[in-house]
């Protein structure tokens, strides 16, 4: 472990700068998101991701935000295990009727204000599983969603560039 | 002559069917294969019905046959398997909800997909009905002084997928856990149903998004089994290089979440940034990061972009550098070694009586890995170790991802050397009427069973998909128990069942 640790300490981290000078995009995203959340709640952004019926590619991608290259916390982003923490609600997947409930009653105990984002081709419009009889259809068949963030999965950066747009749009009036 | 070979001997073939026998049993042959698998001669590796009839396949180990059995329900009913085979019950419930067939005598008659919220149900069966709605479910019960529930999930604290979990505990101590499952069931069999083989190829490839590859290859070597559709050399190739490639990004996924889950942060660091370089190189290579849609029947969807030899040889070097440190950090940090050790012990006859796949077999003696026993191209060319441990704990389960992990590396090695020239795709013959193919393949978390039948009008009349979790899942439940709630994430993670292969 001494050895790894050494390595560590005084190897270049691996984590990509936004600060990187060659990502311009990166460090645009960065900033900006760290704006926006500011703005429009005055902290850090919370997050609660809700599988509604995916393959899993798509959380395996989410789950990549956390690794060090892009290291999301640096930003200000969390997870948080509870929906009562979240501002965010994260969506995976088509919406099963099976699963239905459990992803309204997790909207519904988020605090206001909240912001809905549908992430992946599923999510959207319930992708290539559309018109099952299993499958009630896109996120916005049960929930106001604010930003969809296209892709089979949606490759991190994207995640990324999606949870700052969300950020940056005019919030709505409504308090729920 | 061997048990698979004497249940045959007397039953009609079924249709044509490859590349094993798919064989008509009546009640007795039924019966007897039932009997095969309670004394372990046979395993179950799979079981899966359609509008009246219902399959099983099976496993004979020792000689490395595979069988499938056919018992017809004009009546909607066939003798349960489950009364007598425990693995069979949940994959009984399942045929049940799907296509109403009764199971004669089944010891468990709960739901299991079916959670009383589609518009139909048995919407796969001859006569789906009406929805009844949600119904109680059920849990099994736990008695004793100071028992008391906890329930979890459907949602959990992070970034998973969603399943049920109740536990029965004593203070700390599980004394049942008992899984409900099914919240992420889509329908793929449904939706796969009349579908053309570029659709049900795209469907296959996202019944489990971590093991996309190894359904690919399971589906597409099941499409050119039933078409009997030759297939270039080197997409045999190409694809074994996707596969090992799909796990060890997964293995690190593994270890590091394991260890994060015994809150060491460290391993979770180096691991996950290892799995995206493999992620990263995977994208180069092959255009999508986890590989998903480039694997399709009659070969590849696209060959290899021209540097991506040559970057997966860096690839490669760049993992097998790194690996021994963590084997050696995973080994020699006691407070890791605390928690996994002996931690959620599953005992080497459960893994054997339910067949277990994958390395939860493997860390509980269960030497099966379908790239030796079915030996499909390229693996017969190959030289690579099956490492089995018997402990059975979480430590085992660590230790044995990061033996296959050294194993793939050396795979890739093969591969890269030997990658051989020529097209990596061919065209599919056209089937003449209706043809039936299956395949097993060794995904990183376990054998993946397909089983199709093409029409007449070259579309896909039926196909079915087996992840390795149905028969994981229930260990699951028996590892834990004795140990204490705070290990159950641990557990889990070691286990790492997939909640969308299972509930299709
Ligand atoms: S968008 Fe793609 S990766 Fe995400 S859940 Fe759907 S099929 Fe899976």
């Amino acid at each position: 472990m001494i050895r790894l640790l050494a390595r560590n300490l005084f190897g270049p981290p691996l984590t990509e700068q936004p600060p990187a000078a060659d990502d311009a995009a990166g460090r645009e995203i960065a900033a900006a998101l760290q704006r926006a959340s500011r703005r429009h709640l005055g902290h850090s952004l919370a997050i609660r991701h809700v599988d509604a019926g995916s393959c899993n590619g798509c959380e395996l991608e989410i789950h990549a935000l956390g690794n060090p290259y892009y290291d999301l916390e640096r930003y200000g982003l969390r997870f948080v295990a509870s929906p009562r923490h979240a501002d965010l609600l994260l969506v995976t997947g088509p919406v099963t009727h099976n699963m239905a409930e459990a992803l309204h009653r997790t909207y519904t105990a988020m605090p206001g204000p909240k912001w809905v984002v549908a992430a992946g081709t599923c999510a959207l419009d319930g992708g290539c599983f559309a018109g099952s009889y299993a499958v009630l259809g896109g996120v916005s068949a049960l929930l106001p969603v604010d930003l969809h963030v296209a892709g089979c999965p949606p490759a991190p950066l994207d995640l990324l560039r999606g949870l700052l747009a969300v950020m940056e749009r005019p919030r709505k009036a409504t308090i729920a | 002559m061997s048990p698979l070979g004497k249940l045959l001997s007397d039953t009609r073939p079924a249709a044509p069917h490859a590349p094993w026998r798919r064989a008509l049993a009546g009640d007795a042959t039924w019966q007897a294969a039932i009997g095969e698998l309670c004394t372990g001669h046979l395993a179950l590796l799979g079981l899966w019905g359609e509008r009246q009839a219902v399959h099983m396949a099976l496993l004979d180990e020792a000689h490395s046959e595979i069988a499938v059995l056919t018992h017809e329900c004009p009546s909607g009913t066939y003798p349960s398997v489950a009364l007598h085979h425990a693995p069979a019950i949940r994959l009984e419930r399942a045929i049940r909800d799907l296509f109403g067939l009764e199971p004669d005598g089944a010891p468990d008659r709960r739901p299991w997909l079916d959670h009383g919220t589609w518009p139909l149900s048995r919407p796969l069966g001859a006569h789906p009905r009406a929805e009844i709605g949600r119904q109680d479910y059920a849990f099994l019960a736990a008695e004793g002084e100071g028992l008391h529930q906890i329930p979890v999930g459907p949602v959990h604290a992070g970034i998973i997928e969603p399943g049920h979990f109740r536990f029965n505990v004593n203070g700390e101590t599980v004394v049942r856990l008992e899984a409900r499952l099914g919240y992420v069931h889509k329908g793929i069999e449904g939706l796969m149903a009349g579908a053309d083989l570029a659709r049900a190829a795209l469907l296959a490839g996202r019944v489990s998004g971590d093991s996309t590859v190894a359904y690919s290859i399971a589906y597409a070597r099941a499409v050119e089994a039933a078409l009997s559709a030759a297939v270039p050399e080197r997409a045999h190739w190409l694809r074994a290089l996707c596969a090992e490639l799909e796990r060890i990004a997964n293995h690190l996924g593994d270890i590091g979440a394991i260890c994060n889950d015994a809150s060491f942060a460290l391993m979770q660091a180096h691991c996950s940034a290892l799995r995206e370089d493999v992620l990263r190189a995977a994208g180069a290579c092959f255009g999508h990061r986890l590989m998903q849609g480039c694997v399709v029947p009659g070969g590849m969807a696209t060959d290899i972009a021209p540097e991506g030899l040559a970057l997966l040889r860096r690839l490669r070097a760049e993992v097998a550098a790194r690996l021994p440190d963590l084997t050696e950090l995973y080994d020699t940090t006691t407070s890791l070694q605390d928690r996994t050790v002996g931690t959620g012990i599953l005992s080497p006859a459960l893994a054997r009586a339910f067949a277990a796949g994958g390395f939860v077999g493997r860390a509980s003696g269960r030497a099966f890995d379908a790239r030796r026993a079915v030996a499909y191209a390229p693996y017969d060319r190959l030289s690579f170790e099956v490492p089995v441990l018997d402990a059975g704990d979480v430590d085992a389960r660590v230790l044995l991802r990061f033996r296959e992990v050294e194993q793939s590396l050396s795979l890739i090695a093969q591969l890269l050397d030997g990658m051989p020239e020529g097209p990596s795709r061919a065209g599919l013959p056209a089937g003449e009427g209706p043809a039936e193919g299956m395949a097993l393949v060794e995904g990183f978390r376990g054998d993946v069973l397909a089983w199709l039948r093409i029409g007449a009008d070259g579309r896909i009349a039926r196909c079915h998909l087996r992840d390795p979790s149905w028969f994981q899942w229930p260990l699951l439940e028996a590892a834990i128990e004795g140990n204490i709630v705070a290990d159950f994430p641990l557990c889990n993670k070691s286990f790492n069942c997939s909640y969308s292969g299972h509930d299709l």
